[in-house]
This record gives C-alpha cells, sequence and structure tokens, in this order.
C-alpha cells in the first residue's frame, strides 16, 4: 500500500508513462502539481513565458517523436492561454496532454479568482477532456488522456485538476499500467481487392499523402507502393517529405501554393488516391472542382473525414501504413509509360520557379542555403505566412517528423516555441525555425526560454516589417489596398534578441551573407538571423482563395507577370 | 433540457430520424454532444436524456431532421469518447408530443418552486 497525494500521483504516472520533459508555468491552483514535479528524478521542466508557448512547445515535442507530450498551466488566464495551441493540435492531429489547475471543488461555480470552465471552453478544441472531480479518479484519467491521445487519429486532450483534488490523500496497492496507443484494426479485405482493380484500371493515377502518412510512418509504404503501381505521388503541407523530392515519381505540394504542374496533373488524373489527408480547401481549392475526371479513393484512420468534403467511390477507414503496405502487395506492377511520360512532360514545363534560389539574402535563397548548410538531418519548424509557404516549396530534403509547421489553424506563433520543444526532444539534431517579424512577435516572449535553456535553435527571420501574406491578398484581391498589415515602426530585431541573451546576426548589414549565414548556423546554441527582405515579393503560384486549383496565378515558366 | 415541435403543430419539412446514444453518466456528456450540433450548425428537434441501470451510462434520445450531412453527423457523434453507441431510427414527433401530457402532472399538481 502506497500513500500520496494527487499530485504526487500524477508526477508517478506521467513518469511511468515515459514522459521525460514538461514545459508549463506554474500558478495558484496548480503549485501542488509543481511541488510534486520537483522531487521527480526522471522529468525536467522547461519554464516557458507563456501558455501558449507551453502549449507549442510540448507539440515541437510531440510532433517530433510522435509521442504525446505534456505541458501544464494553471487556472483561469494559465488555462484560456492554453486554447490556441489545443486548437492547432486538434487540427494537425498532434498528441498533447495539457494539465491545468483548477480551483478547489468547493469554489467551483462561484466566479472564484482565476476560475474559468476550461472544460466547457475546451470542448471544441479537444478529441477529448476532463474535469478530476474525485482523486480516486486520476489513475484512470491519466492513463486514458494517453491512450485517447494517442489512439487512431492522435490529437490533443486537456486534464483539468481540481487544487483539493491535487492535494487529497489517496491510497493505492498498486498503479496503473502505463498506457499506449489501441491496437489498429486491419482495413477490410474486400475494399483493398477493390482499390487495387480500381489502380490497376486506371491510367492516369495521382497518389495524395497527408500528415497521416507522416504520423503513420508509412511513407516508405507509400513509395513502395508508388513504385509498384507507377503512381505519381503528391503531398499535403503536412504530408511533405513523406516521398523524398529526388524519387523520380515525386510531385510536389498541391493547392493554394503548390507547384504549378501539380494542379494541372490533378485536373487530368483519372484516379486519386487519397492517404492520411482531409482535403482541406487549402489543399483542394474549391472541392466541387478538385480532380473534376477521378474516381476517389479516400484512406484515412478517421471514419468522419471519409465523404466529409468530397463523396469517395471508395473510402477505407484504415491506418495509412497498414493500408499502403496491403495495397502495394494486391496491385500489378505497372510501369505507367504514357502517364508517366504526360507527368514528366508537364513537370519540366510547369515546374516550380524558386527564383533567387542561390542568394542568401532572397526568400527562396535564404532557405536553400540555410537547408544545404544545415543539412539532411535537422528539424524544420515554421511559422506561418509567405516564408512558411516558401519553405515548403523550397526547403531541401524535408521529412516526415523533421517537418513542423501548422497547417490546420495557421497559428502565427507556432514557429519558435515548437523549435524549443524539437530540440529539447532531439538535442543531437540541429532544429532551424523559419519565421517573419509577424509571427515571431507572436510569441517572442520565448526566445527568453530558447536563451535559458541553450536549446540549439536557429530563427531565420524573414523580415518584410509586415504581414506579407496579408499585404499579398490586399495586393492582388483588394485593389492593391495594402491597409492595416504594414508596421509603421520597425523592430531591432537582433537588438531584441540579444536583449533575451540570444545571439543575433544581421544578414542586412553583413559584407559575406553566406558565410556569415554559415557561421551563425553551425554555432552551438540558439541565434537569430535577421534578413531584410521586400514587401512587395508576392509568394507564386498562388490559387485565390475561394477559386478551383487550375486557376492558380503567377509562377508561370515563361514570364514573372506577377512577380 | 427539451427543445419542442412548433405550437401549431405543423409537420416539420423533412423526415426526422431519432438518434438513440448510450452514453457515459457524468456532467459534461450534454455538453460534449449539443456542441457538437451546435456548432456544426446541425439542429436538433428534441432532447431525451435518461439514466440507466445503476445510473453509470444513460440514454439519449436526440430527435434530428434528416439531412444530406446527418451520416457525418452521427460520426461525429460516434467519435466522442463517452459515446458507447449511436443507432438512428426513422421517427416522428410523438414521443415527444406526448411528453407534454407526461408532464403536465407536475405543472399541475405543484407548485412552482421559482
Amino acid at each position: 500500500m502506497q500513500s500520496m497525494s494527487g499530485a504526487e500521483l500524477v508526477i508517478r504516472l506521467l513518469e511511468r508513462q515515459g514522459v521525460e520533459c514538461i514545459a508549463g508555468i506554474p500558478g495558484g491552483a496548480n503549485l501542488p502539481l509543481y511541488d510534486a514535479l520537483s522531487k521527480s528524478p526522471a522529468i525536467r521542466h522547461v519554464l516557458a513565458r507563456h501558455e501558449q508557448g507551453a502549449g507549442f512547445i510540448a507539440q515541437g515535442m510531440a510532433r517530433s517523436t510522435g509521442r504525446p507530450a505534456v505541458f501544464f498551466a494553471t487556472s483561469g488566464p494559465g488555462a484560456t492561454n492554453t486554447l490556441t495551441a489545443l486548437a492547432d493540435a486538434k487540427l494537425d492531429s498532434v498528441p498533447v496532454i495539457c494539465i491545468t489547475g483548477q480551483v478547489s471543488r468547493p469554489l467551483i461555480g462561484t466566479d472564484a479568482f482565476q476560475e474559468v470552465d476550461i472544460y466547457g471552453m475546451s470542448i471544441p478544441v479537444t478529441k477529448h477532456n476532463f474535469l478530476v472531480r474525485s482523486v480516486e479518479d486520476l489513475p484512470r484519467v491519466i492513463t486514458e488522456a494517453f491512450r485517447i491521445a494517442a489512439s487512431g487519429r492522435p490529437g490533443p486532450v486537456l486534464v483539468d485538476i481540481p487544487k483539493d483534488v491535487q492535494t487529497a490523500t489517496i491510497v493505492l496497492s498498486t498503479l496503473p499500467e502505463p498506457a499506449g496507443p489501441d491496437p489498429v484494426e486491419p482495413p477490410d479485405a474486400e475494399s483493398l481487392t477493390r482499390a487495387a482493380r480500381m489502380i490497376d484500371e486506371a491510367e492516369r493515377p495521382i497518389l495524395l499523402l497527408g500528415g497521416g502518412v507522416a504520423a503513420s510512418g508509412a511513407s516508405r509504404a507509400a513509395f513502395r507502393l508508388a513504385e509498384r503501381a507507377g503512381l505519381p505521388t503528391a503531398m499535403s503541407l503536412l504530408g511533405l517529405g513523406a516521398m523524398p523530392e529526388d524519387h523520380p515519381l515525386h510531385l510536389g505540394m498541391l493547392g493554394m501554393h503548390g507547384a504549378r504542374c501539380v494542379n494541372m496533373l490533378m485536373e487530368e488524373c483519372d484516379l486519386l488516391l487519397v492517404a492520411g489527408a482531409r482535403l482541406d480547401d487549402r489543399a483542394t481549392g474549391q472541392v466541387e472542382r478538385f480532380c473534376p475526371k477521378a474516381k476517389l479513393i479516400h484512406m484515412d484512420i478517421d471514419q468522419s473525414e471519409l465523404d466529409k468534403l468530397k463523396q469517395a467511390h471508395l473510402g477505407i477507414m484504415a491506418d495509412a501504413g497498414t493500408v499502403l503496405t496491403a495495397l502495394a502487395g494486391l496491385v500489378a506492377l505497372s510501369e505507367r509509360r504514357e502517364w508517366l511520360a504526360r507527368v514528366a512532360e508537364c513537370k519540366a514545363a510547369h515546374p516550380l520557379l524558386l527564383p533567387g534560389s542561390d542568394d542568401p539574402r532572397a526568400p527562396y535563397g535564404l532557405v536553400r542555403r540555410t537547408g544545404e548548410i544545415l543539412g539532411p538531418e535537422a528539424i524544420v519548424t515554421t511559422d506561418v505566412g509567405q516564408h512558411q509557404m516558401r519553405a515548403a516549396q523550397a526547403y531541401p530534403g524535408l521529412r516526415p517528423r523533421r517537418w513542423l509547421t501548422s497547417g490546420g489553424l495557421g497559428t502565427m506563433g507556432f514557429g519558435l516555441p515548437a523549435a524549443i520543444g524539437a530540440a529539447l526532444a532531439n538535442p543531437d539534431r540541429p532544429v532551424v525555425c523559419f519565421t517573419g517579424d509577424g509571427s515571431l512577435l507572436m510569441n517572442i516572449q520565448e526566445l527568453a526560454t530558447a536563451a535559458e535553456t541553450g536549446v540549439n535553435v536557429k530563427i531565420i527571420l524573414a523580415n518584410n516589417n509586415g504581414l506579407g501574406l496579408v499585404q499579398q491578398q490586399q495586393d492582388l484581391f483588394y485593389g492593391r489596398r495594402i491597409f492595416g498589415s504594414g508596421y509603421r515602426l520597425r523592430v531591432d530585431f537582433p537588438r531584441v534578441a540579444e536583449g533575451f541573451g540570444v545571439h543575433a546576426v544581421d544578414l542586412g548589414t553583413s559584407r559575406d551573407p553566406l558565410a556569415d549565414l554559415e557561421r551563425a548556423l553551425l554555432r552551438e546554441g540558439p541565434c537569430l538571423v535577421n534578413v531584410p527582405v521586400a514587401a512587395e515579393e508576392n509568394v507564386y503560384p498562388m490559387v485565390p482563395p475561394g477559386a478551383a486549383n487550375i486557376e492558380m496565378i503567377g509562377g508561370e515558366a515563361h514570364a514573372h507577370a506577377h512577380a | 433540457m427539451r427543445m419542442l415541435m412548433p405550437e401549431d403543430g405543423t409537420r416539420p419539412a423533412r423526415a426526422l430520424t431519432a438518434l438513440r446514444l448510450t452514453v457515459n453518466n457524468h456532467p459534461g456528456v450534454m455538453s460534449h454532444i449539443c456542441g457538437l450540433f451546435a456548432r456544426r450548425a446541425f439542429n436538433v428537434e428534441g432532447i431525451l436524456c435518461t439514466p440507466l441501470g445503476g445510473g453509470a451510462i444513460s440514454r439519449i434520445w436526440l430527435l434530428v431532421q434528416e439531412d444530406e450531412r446527418l451520416e457525418q453527423m452521427i460520426r461525429q457523434v460516434r467519435k466522442l469518447q463517452d459515446v458507447l453507441e449511436v443507432l438512428p431510427y426513422a421517427a416522428d414527433e410523438g414521443a415527444f408530443t406526448g411528453l407534454d401530457a407526461c408532464v403536465e402532472g407536475w405543472e399541475r399538481g405543484r407548485t412552482l418552486l421559482a
């Protein structure tokens, strides 16, 4: 028999789940948890500067390892500050567990100091949530939180624990076994046979890989199927890296800022095979006109994604790795010469253009050069905006679990804390965060966390002193009326970084920018590289919001009409 | 919680489906389910909720209009961790109209408490 407090029990259960690092911020309602955490020999605490930062640090750990990561916040404002990070994790299916302190049970519902109904508020942005009403519930709730976060389609779980539950005593003879994900169910055999036949009968098939392929560790299975059946392979933003770009069947990213050839070939294909992608509007454009000639085979572990936006001719509820492996064993070997010749022709005629690729002070060159210097082992995070799209288009050698970007929610402020989390979980790898000045300002306080932990994070700041992607839309679709999206004040980012104790380099004043970039990237510890870029430079191609993918503008090989 | 048919007794334009849910019985379940319908702008015409057996689980009947989004709604409801089973039935508003008669005794025989 062991007697302990609820808080001590929580920490013991987290240790048994293999948690090694928790980001968070203490406050009145979670101090018992912090007191118990202080005695843990196994778990390191990283003090974030904002609870949203703590949430994204946890996301960086979870996205880069595939295992659930935990973060802590106190009640009230601490808890409400976690919501954006939770919503982001929900939309991108990231397993994080947020443990919040709550006011003591007798005070719940009295508008007590720092009381909010975080249980109610977090319902729409979590996969599941708990308000722990009794210390006896803790063993079940904590293990359930880990099982739910990691099972099937992963997602965020919030556990709200009143302070008096944390301090209550519990006597247990045994602790529950650590929980893992539920076993995956095998896909329906008849559907697999049908899918294989549809692939064999198709003349112009395309395989589309999404974040689910990365989450399931299925990229090898995906390109085995692609190789066997001769399937040109496109990727969504979150699926990038699932097939290496030097693979002959690699097409690239589809959608709003995808390569022209990918969006064009989608128009021609007669079978679209989708694995682990939910056909979000940024990927499909106007969905009624997406792949108009194609039959759709949609494979997803979440049944509610099938037929949600586009009726599938065949929907298969399955784990991406399982279904892709099974299909590779069923399809006929096919060279598909005619279609692959057409694909090669289209790729050559309408490639993705990356002007200024060699110049480290040009937006694309900065991405390319950074990737070349850091090499294939680096983890890449981004914020949200033009720099994100450029990193998606141009970074050489992206890989699953090493490409962390906020896709569904598009959260500015994601990049820096996610990079810190990735670096904490992967101390042997360099981590680079591509950001813009608008995004960086949204969680800039985490520079202090980066400096304090000394993480090996390189922040590449493409600085146009404004909200570039907003300005791009105003430029293209609002009569060039650039309003409310440019900063009148120019922040001195290198000085700000140094004020936080982070080394900084300014390529704007550098005599040898490439050498300075290389030196900054290869030094140990956090570093900010400021690179002034022109606000007028738009990202192309671009599908106007609401338009069909085929109506993309800019990025033509023969002219730079919009550049 | 109860939302009823139009008071003039007009039938809704579309056919009705009753969803029979078996759920874990705790204070947050109703808000998970109602929130799901609300944020997807899917109207619920009637709700009945009663505890089953020892009270560890509950039965919830949701009366909804048939709609091309209904299958998607059912799949979303099935994803909720506290929902153990969802069964759709063709339905009418009968049970809910009858309900008025059932609660009439409460309204007539007891004092209004507040």
